[in-house]
């Protein structure tokens, strides 16, 4: 079988790529997926989209991934109800004169590129958001349209609609291999031993796709890090906001549904690079640190009931940016991963830039900086406003 | 017996009706189910749903329950919920 573009990994960069391509009229796309449709990072991620951050590349990508999420039920004929998308806002606290200075010269960044962000006092945040405990806190940051969108429905929405412009998902078909001639990719070869054929290979396989590419000699430093959460039971709507700490790094946020998703980092991140080495076991030491944190946050947060933890991977990179664009060693052979924690929320906005790459169109926001090239060479991105 | 008025899973409010749909949908396993419809993920963890979700993927796709698991079977702590309260009261202890 041969096809214009195979795209391996059904995650949100691979399936919002798909349906971008396809847009563009690509050609015949398949996307590969070893479990089903958001099985990896995507489906295990805490859901918070925001623009709230420090370098000027990441805060012009996120305003405009926030327009995208702010139209994506019409451009993909379906409603925000079904993609859960709500703008309660980003309350951002900073716990240090320091950090708040840090803060301040994120949001000067941010207003450049037309973000509303508030710089609120003390006296502020407890007048706006009355919930929340600001013990020990010196200042906070808001922009309003920051939230939450479900990934789940998000992922399945872009799935339904590239697959109405013709793109083929098969779910449940792990791949082995890439394939290459004479420094050109031209295909992958499954697991179950059958090949497919493509002039281009996408790999947007997350944590996964630094094994991958090993299978052609590419040396891409992307590890996957464990981290936790945990969701409770649904309420009545009691926090708007994403309330978050970059220091503390706690982050706590109430979904549409009603349910409070939270988390806090590893203490000591363990790293892999190799799947087979992957953890997903929950920990008693994360829910206790969170429960600690959260009921001291948010102290009605006493009463509610944890219903469920889990863990899933951050696709890290040396900078904490994507790995994005074509591979220089293998004509063909292109990778949008490394979202270092941020791949849902920036899912949208690089499955767009991206695909105009790859047809040759002008990107509106330069993704040439991020090229999976870059680390040999040096030439990393900084990011000041990160948790973990 | 009308299908719209079986309860599946009493946690989110999902019917026979959505179930039965949401299959034909294409989303025709537990994992996906649970992603789609939010069954499985509320306060009981699926042990209400899970099996009678089974049950009905295995009449539809006329395949044995044991050949249902696509991947290795998932189940997430608590088995039960906790308030924060307890929770947080251990973790000073």
């Amino acid at each position: 079988m041969t096809y214009d573009i195979i795209i391996v990994g059904g995650g949100i960069q691979g399936v919002a790529t798909a349906y971008e391509l396809a847009k563009r009229g690509a050609g015949k796309i398949l996307l590969l997926e070893k479990t089903f449709l958001t099985g990896g990072s995507t489906g295990s991620c805490a859901a918070g989209i925001r623009a709230q951050f420090g370098s000027p590349f990441n805060v012009k990508l996120m305003a405009r991934s926030l327009e995208i999420f702010e139209n994506m039920a019409k451009e993909l004929e379906c409603d925000n109800d079904y993609l859960e998308l709500w703008q309660g806002g980003y309350l951002v606290l900073a716990y240090s004169e320091a950090e708040f200075e840090g803060l301040k010269r994120n949001v000067e960044v941010q207003h450049t590129y037309g973000l509303k962000t508030n710089v609120l006092s003390v006296e502020e945040v407890k007048k706006a958001f009355p919930r929340v405990n600001v013990e020990g806190v010196y200042g906070a940051t808001y922009h309003d349209r920051d939230g939450h969108a479900d990934p789940f429905h998000v992922t399945f929405a872009y799935a339904e609609a590239g697959k109405r412009l013709g793109v083929e998902i098969r779910e449940w078909t792990p791949v082995d291999t890439l394939l290459t001639e004479n420094g050109k990719i031209t295909g992958v070869r499954l697991q179950d031993g059958s090949s497919v054929y493509a002039e281009r290979v996408l790999v947007c396989a997350g944590a996964w796709t630094t094994s991958l590419l090993k299978t052609v000699g590419i040396d891409l430093p992307l590890w996957g890090e464990k981290h936790e959460i945990l969701i409770t039971e649904p309420w009545e709507r009691l926090l708007g906001p994403m309330v978050i700490s970059f220091s503390r790094g706690y982050y706590i946020q109430q979904r549409p549904h009603g349910s409070f998703i939270m988390g806090i980092p590893p203490e000591d991140p363990r790293h892999w690079y190799r799947p087979d080495e992957f953890d997903f076991s929950s920990s008693i030491d994360f829910l206790l640190r969170m429960s600690s944190e959260a009921t001291n946050v948010l102290p009605f947060l006493k009463g509610v009931n944890v219903v469920r933890q889990w863990a899933g991977l951050y696709e890290m990179t040396p900078d904490h940016h994507h790995a994005i664009g074509p591979l220089e060693d293998i004509s063909g052979l292109w990778v949008a991963a490394g979202g270092s924690g941020h791949g849902f929320m920036f899912g949208p906005v690089m499955a767009e830039q991206l695909s105009k790459w790859m047809m040759g169109e002008p990107m509106d926001i330069d993704l040439r900086p991020l090229s999976p090239d870059r680390f040999k060479k040096g030439a990393l991105v900084i990011e000041p406003a990160v948790v973990g | 017996m009308d299908d719209n008025k079986v309860i599946i899973c009493r946690c989110e409010d999902i019917t026979l009706h959505d179930v039965r749909g949401a299959i034909e949908d294409g989303y025709d396993s537990w994992d996906k189910l649970k992603r789609y419809l939010r069954i499985g993920m509320g306060p009981c963890g699926g042990k209400t749903c899970r099996l009678l979700v089974l049950r009905e993927l295995s009449a539809i796709k006329g395949k044995p329950l044991s050949a249902l698991y696509l991947r290795e079977n998932v189940i997430r702590p608590p088995l039960r919920s906790i308030p924060f309260k307890a929770l947080e009261k251990e973790a000073h202890l």
